[in-house]
C-alpha cells in the first residue's frame, strides 16, 4: 500500500515540476502576444479542463501506443512504446493537468502588467534577465498557485491514469486506481483508509493554498 | 553645438494627431518639455528610451541610438528614467531596487552611498518599498535610475502623482539635481512654475509639434529686454510660460507661423 502512495505522490511531484517550466513560456505568451491566434492557443491549452479524461486518454494510448508516429521517432532510442509506462503516465498527467497550470500563471503575468519590465529595460536589464528578476519573483503566488493545483489534481486524476496506466503495481499503480480495485474486490476496509487519507490530503492542500496566498500577501514588502 | 549634443527627430502617429519634432539641444543642464497634457511629450521621453518606436534619428552623446537602420533596444541605451508613477520593484527592498540598474552597468561613476546621501535615501535603504509615502518612492525612483550610470536623465512628470506635501519635500533634491549633475536632464512637466524653477532651456509642446517658447536665461519670447529689468530671469520665463499654457500666443517670430 505504501509503494502505491509513494508512486503516486513521485507521479505528482514530476508532473509538477515538468509542468510548471513547460507551463511559464505557454503563460507569458499568451499574457503578452496581441496575435489574433493567442485566444485560440488559449483554448486549446484549456482543453482538458472540458474533455473527458477517457477521450483523453483515449488519444494518449494511440499516440503514446506502439503503432504510432510519434513513436516512431524513439525507435532509434529503442522506445517502442510509452503506454503503460510511468514516462507515459508523467506526460499523460501534463498535458491533463495543462490547464491548471498555465491559468494561475497568465493572470499573475497579466497582473504584472507593461510597467515594471519597462524600468528594468531603462535599468539595462535585457529582456530574459528582466524575466527572470523582475516578472518571476512578482508573480510568485501565481507560481505557488500553479504547483499546488497541479500536484493536487494530478493525485486526484483516474480517467487518463486507467487509459494508459494499466495499474501495474510499482510502475504505474496510483492511489485512485488502487482505491477503484480494492472497492472491485469488496476490501472496504483498505478503501476506507486510501479514501480518507486522500480526503485530508485535499483539505491540506486546500488550507495550505489559502494560507500561503494571506501570507505572500501580508510578506509583500 | 557640439558633437555630443542630443539630437531628437521623430514622426510617426501617436493616437488622434501626428507627432512630428525634431530639436538639438546642449548635452548640459536641465531642457523642460513642456506643454498640455497629451502633446505628445511622453511619448518623445519614450522614443528616446527605446520603450516606443517611431520613424526618425536619437543620437545621445554622439551615439547613434536610432536611425534609418538602427534602433537600439532600451536594455542598451544608457538612460536614466523616472516614471510618473515610481514604478519601483515591489519584491526589492529600497537598496534592492538602487542596486538593481547599478549591478548591470559598467563602470559606475555614482556610488550607492553618494546618491543614497544627496537624495536623503539612508534611512530608508532597509526597509521595503510598499509602505513608503509617495515623496519617499519618487526618491527612490529618482536615485535608482541615477545609479544606471546614464548618459542622460529622462524625468516623466515626477511630480505629477505627488500631493503639495509630497511636492515641496521632493522640490529641493531635484533643484541641487540640476545644480549638481553633469549629464543632461529632459524634464517632462505640464507645471509652469516647475518649469520654470529648474530648467535651462525649454521647449514648448502642443498637438505633437515643437513651438516656439521663451527661455529662461533670456528675454522672454520678444518683449524688449530693458522692459523686464529687475525681474529675475526665471521669473520672467515662469509668467511667459504660464500664459502660453493659458492658451495665449507667444509673442515673437514664431507668433505668426503658430497661428497659421
Amino acid at each position: 500500500m505504501l509503494d502505491v502512495v509513494r508512486l503516486t505522490a513521485e507521479l505528482a511531484g514530476l508532473t509538477t515540476v515538468l509542468l510548471l517550466i513547460l507551463a511559464t513560456p505557454i503563460a507569458w505568451w499568451l499574457a503578452r502576444s496581441r496575435r489574433w491566434w493567442r485566444e485560440p492557443i488559449a483554448a486549446i491549452a484549456a482543453l482538458p479542463v472540458v474533455l473527458p479524461p477517457t477521450v483523453l486518454g483515449f488519444y494518449l494510448l494511440i499516440a503514446l501506443g506502439p503503432a504510432s508516429p510519434l513513436m516512431a521517432l524513439l525507435h532509434p532510442f529503442g522506445i517502442r512504446t510509452l503506454a503503460f509506462t510511468f514516462t507515459g503516465l508523467v506526460i499523460g498527467s501534463m498535458i491533463y493537468s495543462l490547464p491548471f497550470a498555465v491559468q494561475p500563471l497568465r493572470a499573475a503575468f497579466e497582473a504584472l502588467g507593461e510597467r515594471p519590465l519597462e524600468a528594468a529595460a531603462t535599468l539595462r536589464a535585457a529582456p530574459l534577465d528582466a524575466f527572470l528578476s523582475v516578472a518571476l519573483p512578482q508573480a510568485r503566488r501565481g507560481f505557488v498557485a500553479a504547483a499546488i493545483l497541479v500536484f493536487a489534481h494530478t493525485v486526484g486524476e483516474f480517467g487518463v491514469v486507467l487509459m494508459i496506466g494499466g495499474s501495474i503495481p510499482g510502475k504505474t499503480q496510483v492511489l485512485s486506481i488502487k482505491i477503484y480495485e480494492l472497492v472491485e474486490s469488496l476490501q472496504y476496509g483498505q478503501a476506507h483508509l486510501l479514501a480518507g487519507g486522500l480526503v485530508l490530503f485535499a483539505f491540506l492542500v486546500m488550507l495550505a493554498m489559502l494560507l500561503i496566498e494571506r501570507r505572500a500577501w501580508r510578506l509583500q514588502p | 553645438m557640439t558633437a555630443l549634443d542630443i539630437e531628437v527627430e521623430l514622426t510617426g502617429r501617436v493616437g488622434r494627431f501626428r507627432l512630428e519634432v525634431g530639436f538639438r539641444v546642449p548635452a548640459t543642464g536641465v531642457t523642460a518639455l513642456f506643454g498640455p497634457s497629451g502633446a505628445g511629450k511622453t511619448t518623445v521621453l519614450r522614443c528616446i528610451a527605446g520603450l516606443e518606436r517611431l520613424e526618425g534619428r536619437v543620437v545621445v552623446g554622439g551615439q547613434v541610438w536610432q536611425d534609418a537602420g538602427r534602433f537600439r533596444p532600451p536594455h542598451q541605451r544608457a538612460v536614466g528614467y523616472v516614471f510618473q508613477e515610481p514604478s519601483l520593484f515591489e519584491h526589492l527592498s529600497v537598496r534592492g531596487n538602487l542596486e538593481f540598474g547599478l549591478k548591470r552597468s559598467g563602470s559606475p561613476r555614482l556610488g550607492l552611498a553618494d546618491v543614497a546621501a544627496f537624495l536623503g535615501l539612508d534611512p530608508l535603504l532597509g526597509r521595503g518599498v510598499r509602505k513608503l509615502s509617495g515623496g519617499e518612492r519618487q526618491r527612490v525612483a529618482i536615485g535608482r535610475a541615477l545609479l544606471a550610470q546614464p548618459e542622460i536623465l529622462l524625468l516623466d512628470e515626477p511630480l505629477a502623482g505627488l500631493d503639495g506635501e509630497a511636492r515641496s519635500e521632493i522640490l529641493p533634491y531635484l533643484e541641487r539635481l540640476h545644480r549638481r549633475l553633469e549629464i543632461p536632464v529632459l524634464y517632462v512637466s505640464h507645471d509652469a512654475r516647475e518649469v520654470a524653477a529648474f530648467s535651462d532651456r525649454v521647449l514648448l509642446m502642443r498637438e505633437g509639434r515643437i513651438q516656439p517658447a521663451p527661455q529662461p536665461g533670456s528675454a522672454a519670447g520678444g518683449v524688449a529686454p530693458d522692459a523686464l529689468d529687475g525681474l529675475a530671469p526665471q521669473r520672467i520665463a515662469g509668467l511667459a510660460l504660464a500664459a502660453l499654457a493659458a492658451g495665449l500666443e507667444p509673442v515673437g517670430p514664431g507668433s505668426a507661423k503658430s497661428k497659421a
